[in-house]
Order: structure tokens, then sequence, then C-alpha cells
């Protein structure tokens, strides 16, 4: 038996929760400590398996098999693989920059570590999950953390909305997902919700088409796809930073990796036969929801809403059914995962100092803090694909997965869409349509930038009692870890592509690609 | 199935019972013996006299899984009789804990006889095997039941909800009563176990207008719709410590007698009344939680949430599988815990503010975390929230139903946890995020009370994270049925 390194990560953090909650409630610096050393600890483990990750040998590694209830075919069964491993690492970082940043919070600073903590415990398990049950187990443990965190820690004027909100669509989201997965294990027969189990099942191809969308797209509301989308801005607006950052980088991911491990991994038919509409709705995603952006005034929704377009990419590059697209998407889902904290973390920054969000109020911020400022602008770089930064890596072969997509099963569509999605020029047509998307970015990010840091200086923030000062050292270390990260994958994408590339591998070849 | 000459025994099956009348008799005796300022020992007596029976029972009475018919076929001594018992044995202990330290029935001893008597009855009920033994055993369970929701004579509320009580049992008992009679008139059987060899060469008819009748009685023991009118008023006006006793003992005991008279006297019209379980199973849940979410006293929100409940109780039997059964069997389980800690909370909850309204829950956080997190940890799992019994709950519960093919009894039922979730969310908010009114107000928690809540909120996790034993009893049990 090998050590449990993906039990140790995912379960770090509760066994620290559990400490913080003893401690007495006015030792806050010893809970922070605590907490920070734990975050620390899990992002050591998680770099020792990105780097041991055998990608000569694919497949699942770290594997942990257990009986847990053997009645139902259920086990504890832990296992990483390219896809997932990034994702890992992805939560193990936000993690470590959530505590770096939440440091100044005074009220119930205990029980917000704790809970941030309790929080992480389920999206480490999720990603290092290979048995549905135990996948749902661990999905559903953050619900409690994080509607109780968004209420208590929340932006005042939406936290109760918010919370609620945010908190029911995920909790629907996945009910739905769970319809699907029901569904699978009664239709293998093989008593089992191991993920290997069932990827062996050959479901039949018209229980596919049935169960596909109610699988996929049930975890794509996860990803907020249109016109599931408004609960992402809404609550990662009222969330406290640091659960922005978790809920924007990880937990919509969480959404994305499911639909590709349970939904198009397990049911390959139903999405060569979803794959336009899937691609229909995540252009409407990519393209409105940056007009969205683009006309927001409030800092953090412009966020928000470019984390939105952003997921849209990710679900295109999955609709492409193609080598390019699939990667191209995991790559953006690391990419945009550490973009969207590092944004998550700026916007959080400037409300903390200045107390607004409003971009007409705000301006010249860049002379007060510069570090906030480049780290902004390098997260924008990122996010309208400049290369050199890692979504150029990303997007770019999505795209190019795009223009050489093509639906691979259209019988049973109704006439005009399998007239439509038949024609040559659907998949070059969506490709040109979402690279216009990027201009739109360019536009809103940029606005931002001269809005909010440079432009002129407010007096209040100059000087006086409501004056703005610099970052935290803190806050420096964490931004410049998600801005290091993001340069190093752009100027060296071999460090992540392999990976990705091997993890991705099987479904590929069930896809009939390779 | 054959009846097993008398043998001593047999004895041995009936002892947890033999030693309740004991402790009913220990108890009349020391309510007479002690004096004023001792009275608050009573309760724990009781406590710990279910503690005994329990031991005993868990020891001793362990049937074999096939089960015998014993005493001339009046009960079965099979294995989901055995769990019940256990079932309600652990909800006196935990009732008679939070029983102790009430101002109005903490020093009553009539209020632990009383007790002591339903879960007699309730013991029985489980048992039961023969039309004669389960209505009286239905009997004994009801009348002590109404007269301990009636029991503060003074408070208007509590008056009025146990004769309200009484009204509707009494009337959907006779009705339970009358389908016995038709049974029996059918086919001059009273033994479950010979009826549907007998009603075979009947008329379509004849089982159906059965069946009917008696579903109103046992409708009513487990609060499905259109028969839960009762719940809320009942649960809202009788002591606090015998609404949790009503909404988890009670109810458990409905399902016992449901699961094992359908399976046993009515499997020629299976398809009939599995479409009839299912389509009352959905109207259940909905109407429970839809009703609940507007609610503002806590104790009507959970008398909503437990007709939900057993909503989703009744899609295990709808599923008409050993694994249905077994998922009705563990929810049970998790449901009693989990419902348990949620009253205990109330009852302490109450005793200081005086009040029931959720609004008065604003900031408990604040003032008891400890009573904050216990509340916690049972809404969630009422909502289906891991590591929470409730949600392995939930899931079984909807993997049987899935397995059975009825997709669209899983589609409402995961509606029903999506709304339920909902209601659960918001006194959570109000309880972490509200301000407390009276930001000095201390929440006393007694010794009694801490041990028993804390054993059922520990419970609840250990439940919901270690699953494999229980879903080994759980079915093991149901087996015995089919």
């Amino acid at each position: 038996m090998n050590f449990p390194f993906l039990s140790v990560i995912t379960f770090t953090p509760l066994v620290a929760a559990l400490i913080v909650l003893m401690l007495p409630a006015d030792r806050k610096n010893e809970a922070r400590v605590t907490a920070l050393a734990a975050a620390a600890f899990t992002t050591l483990l998680a770099l020792y398996l990105y780097f041991g990750y055998d990608v000569s040998a694919g497949g699942y590694q770290f594997v942990e098999h257990w009986q847990w209830v053997p009645q139902l075919g259920i086990t504890y069964h832990m296992g990483v693989d390219g896809f997932s491993l990034p994702m890992v690492l992805l939560t193990a970082l936000v993690l470590l920059t959530g505590v770096m940043i939440s440091w100044r919070i005074e009220d119930r600073a205990r029980e917000f570590m704790a809970f941030f903590l309790i929080l992480a415990v389920g999206v480490f398990g999720v990603f290092a999950a290979l048995d549905l049950f135990l996948f749902f187990f661990l999905l559903e443990i953050a619900v409690f953390p994080k509607f109780l965190m968004i209420v208590i820690w929340g932006w005042p004027k939406t936290r109760e909305y918010g919370g609620m909100k945010l908190t029911l669509y995920l909790f629907i989201a996945s009910v739905v997902a769970l319809l699907g997965v029901l569904a699978m294990y009664v239709q293998s027969g093989s008593k089992s919700f191991d993920l290997l189990a069932l990827a062996q099942a050959q479901f039949p191809v018209d229980f596919q088409r049935v169960w596909f969308p109610v699988v996929f797209f049930g975890f794509c509301i996860m990803g907020a796809i249109f016109p599931f989308h408004s609960w992402a801005p809404d609550g990662h607006v009222a969330a406290p930073t640091a659960i922005s950052m978790m809920l924007a980088g990880v937990e919509m991911k969480i959404g994305m990796y499911a639909a590709l491990r349970l939904g198009i991994a397990l049911m390959p038919e139903g999405a060569k036969f979803w794959a336009p509409v899937i691609v229909l709705f995540g252009l409407v995603n990519v393209v409105y929801a940056a007009y969205i952006a683009l006309i927001q005034t409030d800092f953090k929704y412009i966020i928000g809403f470019s984390s939105v377009s952003h997921m849209g990419l990710v679900m295109i590059g999955f609709a492409t059914l193609s080598t390019e697209g699939l990667v191209g998407a995991g790559l953006q889902m690391f990419s945009h995962g550490i973009m969207t904290a590092l944004f998550f973390s700026i916007v959080g920054m400037v409300y903390d100092r200045a107390h607004t969000r409003m971009l007409p109020e705000l301006g010249g911020l860049a002379k007060k803090m510069p570090w906030a400022a480049i780290g902004f602008m390098i997260g924008g770089f990122t996010s309208m694909g400049m290369p050199g930064f890692s979504g150029f890596v990303a997007e770019i072969p999505i795209y190019m997965g795009i223009w050489k997509g093509r639906a691979l099963a259209l019988d049973g569509m109704p006439a005009w869409f399998a007239g439509l999605a038949g024609q040559a020029w659907f998949f070059p047509l969506v490709a040109i349509i979402s690279v216009i998307s990027i201009v739109i970015t360019a536009a809103y990010i940029l606005l931002a930038v001269q809005r909010v840091f440079f432009g002129n200086l407010p007096a209040q923030f100059d000087h006086g009692e409501h004056a703005v000062g610099d970052v935290a050292a803190l806050d420096k270390v964490a931004m410049a870890v998600l801005c290091g990260l993001m340069i190093l994958v752009g100027v060296y994408p071999a460090i992540m592509y392999p990976l990705v590339y091997a993890g991705l591998q099987p479904v590929l070849q069930l896809l009939g690609v390779q | 199935m054959t009846i097993e000459p008398f043998a001593p025994v047999h004895l041995l099956a009936v002892l947890p019972e033999i030693l309740l009348v004991v402790l009913a008799g220990v108890l009349i005796t020391a309510d007479l013996a002690l004096p004023a300022a001792r009275k608050r020992e009573l309760g724990l007596y009781a406590a710990v006299g279910f503690g005994l029976v329990l031991g005993v029972t868990l020891l001793v009475t362990l049937p074999t899984v096939s089960g015998g018919l014993i005493f001339g076929g009046m009960l079965r001594h099979d294995l989901i009789a055995f769990a019940f018992r256990v079932l309600f044995l652990f909800a006196g202990v935990v009732t008679a804990l939070i029983a102790v330290d009430s101002p109005t029935i903490g020093k009553e001893g009539e209020f632990f006889l009383v007790l002591t008597a339903a879960v007699l009855g309730m013991n029985l009920m489980a048992a039961a095997a023969d039309l004669i033994m389960l209505y009286v055993a239905i009997e004994m369970t009801s009348i002590g039941l109404y007269a301990l929701a009636g029991f503060l004579r003074e408070n208007d509320k509590s008056a009025e909800s146990g004769l309200k009580y009484f009204l509707f049992g009494a009337f959907t008992s006779s009705l339970m009563l009358y389908g016995f009679s038709l049974l029996y008139g059918f086919t001059g059987q009273t033994n479950l176990y010979n009826l549907a060899a007998a009603l075979t060469g009947l008329p379509l008819e004849a089982s159906l207008l059965a069946l009917l009748l008696v579903l109103v009685g046992f409708g009513f023991k487990v609060s499905m719709v259109p028969f839960h009118f009762w719940a809320p008023d009942v649960y809202e006006g009788a002591p606090t410590p015998v609404t949790a006793f009503l909404s988890v003992a009670s109810k458990a005991a409905g399902f016992a007698v449901l699961i094992r008279f359908l399976l046993a006297a009515f499997p020629g019209i299976e398809s009939i009344w599995t479409t009839l379980i299912a389509v009352i199973a959905a109207l259940t849940m909905t109407i429970g939680n839809v009703i609940a979410l507007t609610q503002k006293n806590i104790k009507r929100l959970l008398a909503y949430s437990s007709i939900a409940q057993a909503g989703y109780m009744l899609m295990g039997l709808a599923a008409l599988s050993a694994n249905g059964v077994s998922a009705i069997l563990y929810y049970l389980g998790m449901y009693t815990l989990t419902n348990l800690v949620a009253f205990g909370v109330i009852v302490l909850v109450g005793r200081v503010t005086g009040s029931d309204e959720i609004a008065d829950y604003a900031g408990l956080s604040r003032r008891s975390p400890g009573l904050a997190l216990a509340l916690l940890v049972a809404f969630l799992s009422l909502g289906g929230i891991p590591p929470l019994a409730g949600f392995f709950g939930k899931f079984y519960l909807f993997t049987s139903v899935m397995q059975s093919g009825l997709v669209w009894l899983a589609i409402v039922g995961l509606v029903n946890a999506i709304i339920s979730l909902y209601y659960y969310l918001i006194v959570l908010k109000v309880v972490y995020l509200g301000t407390p009114k009276d930001e000095a107000a201390v929440y006393p928690v007694p010794r009694p009370y801490q041990l028993a809540l804390w054993a059922c909120a520990l419970g609840v996790i250990f439940v919901g994270a270690v699953i494999g034993p229980w879903v080994n009893i759980a079915a093991a049990a149901a087996g015995g049925l089919f």
C-alpha cells in the first residue's frame, strides 16, 4: 500500500479546521497561522504529486481503494490523472492565496478560516474521487460552508440574496446530475458506482442520447452555462474575497471537470449527438457575457461576468470533441482558475482600501497600489489571450479545435438543426464569432484598468482619513504566486500540456479521435 | 407461514415488553414514594429504564432472519420488529432525557408512565401479525399519545392539540377498524400472513376497498397526504418533548405496520397499491415542503418538514423491493436521530426565549455556538447534506426508486430536496446572521440534555459517514419481508 497522498491532501484541511475551531475565539492569529500552514502543506503535496505523476505511464495514479458500502457497490476510490492533477494543484494554490488574502478579516476570524478549510476539503476530494458516490458526497460537503460564508462575511447589500441564489443553483446542478448518474448506475447493471466500472458499461446509444444532457448540462449549470449563469456574478459579487476566488476559480471548474469526466467520458455517443447544441450554448456564454461585462460599472461584476464568458470557451472546447479543443479546454480551466482568483483578490484589495467598487468613483490607484495594478494587467493580458501568458496557450488550441470541429452524429436531430450544424461553415463561423469575443474582452479589461488604476486619483483617496494605502506583504506574495504561474505556463506550456494531453487520451480514444 | 406452538423460549421474545410493564410499575411507585423535591429524578429513572430495556433487547431478543409467528400467530418475531423496537426504545431514552428538566412536565410521574405505555404499544405494533393484535397495539399507542399531546391542561394550545389529535385519530382509526372487519368478513382470517392467500379468490373491489380503509388509519399515523392536517396543530401545541417523540417514534411505528401490512396482506394487488403509494408519496413530499416554505413557527416548520420526510420514505415502499424497504429503515433511523437533535435544541431555546418563532432564533450562534452547531447538524441532515446521515438516506431512497424504474418519482423527490434545502437554509441564516434580541440571554444546557444532544448529533455524523454496518442491518431486516 502506497502512502495515501490524495486522502492526506483532502483531509488535511479538515483536521486543520477542527483544530482551528477548538482554539479560543480570540486567538485569531493562531487560527490564521494554522490555516496557512495547512494550505502550504497541501500545496507542497500537490506540487509533489504534480511532478511525481508518471506522464508516460498515464492513467490513474496514486490510487487508493477501500470498501465503503459494499451492498450498493460504493467504494472509497481515489486517484488522479493528467486531467485532474492540474485541478488539484489549482485548488491548493487558490486555498493558499485565499488564506493569505483573508489575513485581515477580524469578524469571527476563527470560523472564517475553519469554514474556508472545510470548503477546500470538498473541492480537493471531488477532483480525486473515482467513485461517483464519493464524488457527490464530497461535492455536497461544500454546500454549507459556502452558504454560511457568503451570508456571514459577504457584501452586506446582496449577501443574503446572492448566497442563497448561488447555493441553490449549485445544489440544483448537482441534483440534476445525480439523477443522470443514478440512471447510469441502474442501466449498467454492474451494481457499482465506480467510475472505472461505469466506463466499461457500454451504454446503449439511445440511453446515452437521453441521459447525456441530464448529466452534462446539470454540471454545466455549475460552470454557469447560459441561461443558468446569473448565479455566478451575483454569487461571486456577494461573497467575501477568498470565497469569490474559490468559487469562481475552482468551483466552476468542478462543473466542467465533471461534465467531461461523468458526461462525455461515460457517454461519448451522447456527446457526439449533443455537441452542436453545446457549441451554441457555449457561444452565447462567450459573447453575451462579454458584452454584459462591458457595460458593468461595478468592478467586481465585470470580473464575475468575465468568468462566465471564459467558461463558455471551455464548453465550446469540450464540444469540439477534438484533441485540440479538449486539451485547450483543460488548460483553460487551470489558466482561468488562476487568473480569476487573481482578479477577485485584486478587486477585494481595492474594495478593502477604497470602500467602493464603482468605476466612476475610482481612478489613479496605480499610484497608491502599484503591485495591484501590475497584477491586474498581467491577469488582463492572460484574459485577452496575449502570447506569453497562459490564456494564449489555452485559447489558441480551442479556436483551432473549433475551426476543425465537426458534428459527429446528427441523425435524430430536428432537420433544420441538422442542416445548420451539418454545414461546412458552421464550426468556422462559431470560431470566428468566438474569436471576436477577444476584442470585447480586451475592451472591458482595458476600460477597467484605465478607470481603476489610471486617470485622476480622487482627492479623498490621496490624503485625509480615506486615503488609500498600499497592499499588504502577504497580498503581494499571493499576487506574485498567481502572476508567476500564468507567465510560467504561458512561456513554458510544456510544463502542463503533456500532462493534460495524457489525461485526456482515454476520452479521445472513446470519441474515436485518436 | 406456520404458527409455532408455544415454547417457553418465546417469552424471551417479548421480554422487552414485559420489562416495560415492570418499568411502568416502578415509575408509578416512584412517583408516589418520592418527595416533591426529588421528583426530578423520575425522568432519569425513565431514561435509565428505557436504556436498560434497550440493552436487554439488543442482548437477548435478536431473532433469526426469517422470523416465526408466535403466541398463536399474534406476533411475528422477526428482524424488522427487532429493528423498530430498538428505534422506539432509543427514542424513549432521548425523549425522557429532554423532558427531565422541563418546568411543565419534568416532575409529572404520569407523563413518564404514559410514555412507557406508548413505547410498549409501539413495540407491539411493529411485531403484530394479527388484525386483533394490531388494532389493540395501535390503540394502546394512540390513546397514550393523545394524552401526552394534551398533557398541559391549563395551556389552551396543548389542550387543543390533544383534542384535535384525538378526534382525528379516533375518526381514522374507526375507518381502519372497518377495513379490518371487511378483511375478516371477506376471508374469515385475522392473521396477516393468511390474508393474502384468502384474498386471491375474491373480486378485486373487495381487496381494494379494504386496502383504502386500512390505508386511512396508517396514513394518519405516518402523516401522509391527505391525512396530514392534524400534524402542524398537534406538533405546535403539544409539549415539545412530546412533539419530538410524536415526530419520530409515532411515525416510525406507522411505517412499521404500513410496510408489514401492505407486503403481507396485499401482494395480489401490488401493482395498484404501489402506484397509489407512489402518487401519495409525490403529493406528500410536495405539499409538505411547499407549505413549510411559509412557516414562521419552528415547530410548525418541522411538522411540515416531517410530512415531507414521510413522503420521501413512502417512495421506498412504492419501489417495492428489498432495497426500497431497507432504504426506509435506514432513513427512519437517521431521521430519528436527526429530529431528536432538532427538537432538543428547540426545547432549550423555547425555555429561554419562551417562544418558538423562527425570528427569535436570530443570533443564536453568538449566544450559544454549541446549540447553533447542533441545529446546523440537524437541519443540514434533514436537507440531505453530507457527511450527515440525511445525505445517504436520500441517496439510498433515490437509488432504490430508480432501480424500480420510477424515474418520475425520483425527479419529484429531487425537486423536493431542492425546495426543502431552501427553508432549512433560511432558518440557519437567521441563526447565524441575525442579531440577538437579548444580548445577555444565556442558554443553560443541563447535563441530561448535553448527553442526549451530543450523542444524537455525533450519531448523525457517524451513521452518515460509516454507512456499511447500518445498511447491513437494514437490508437484513428488509430481507425478511420479501
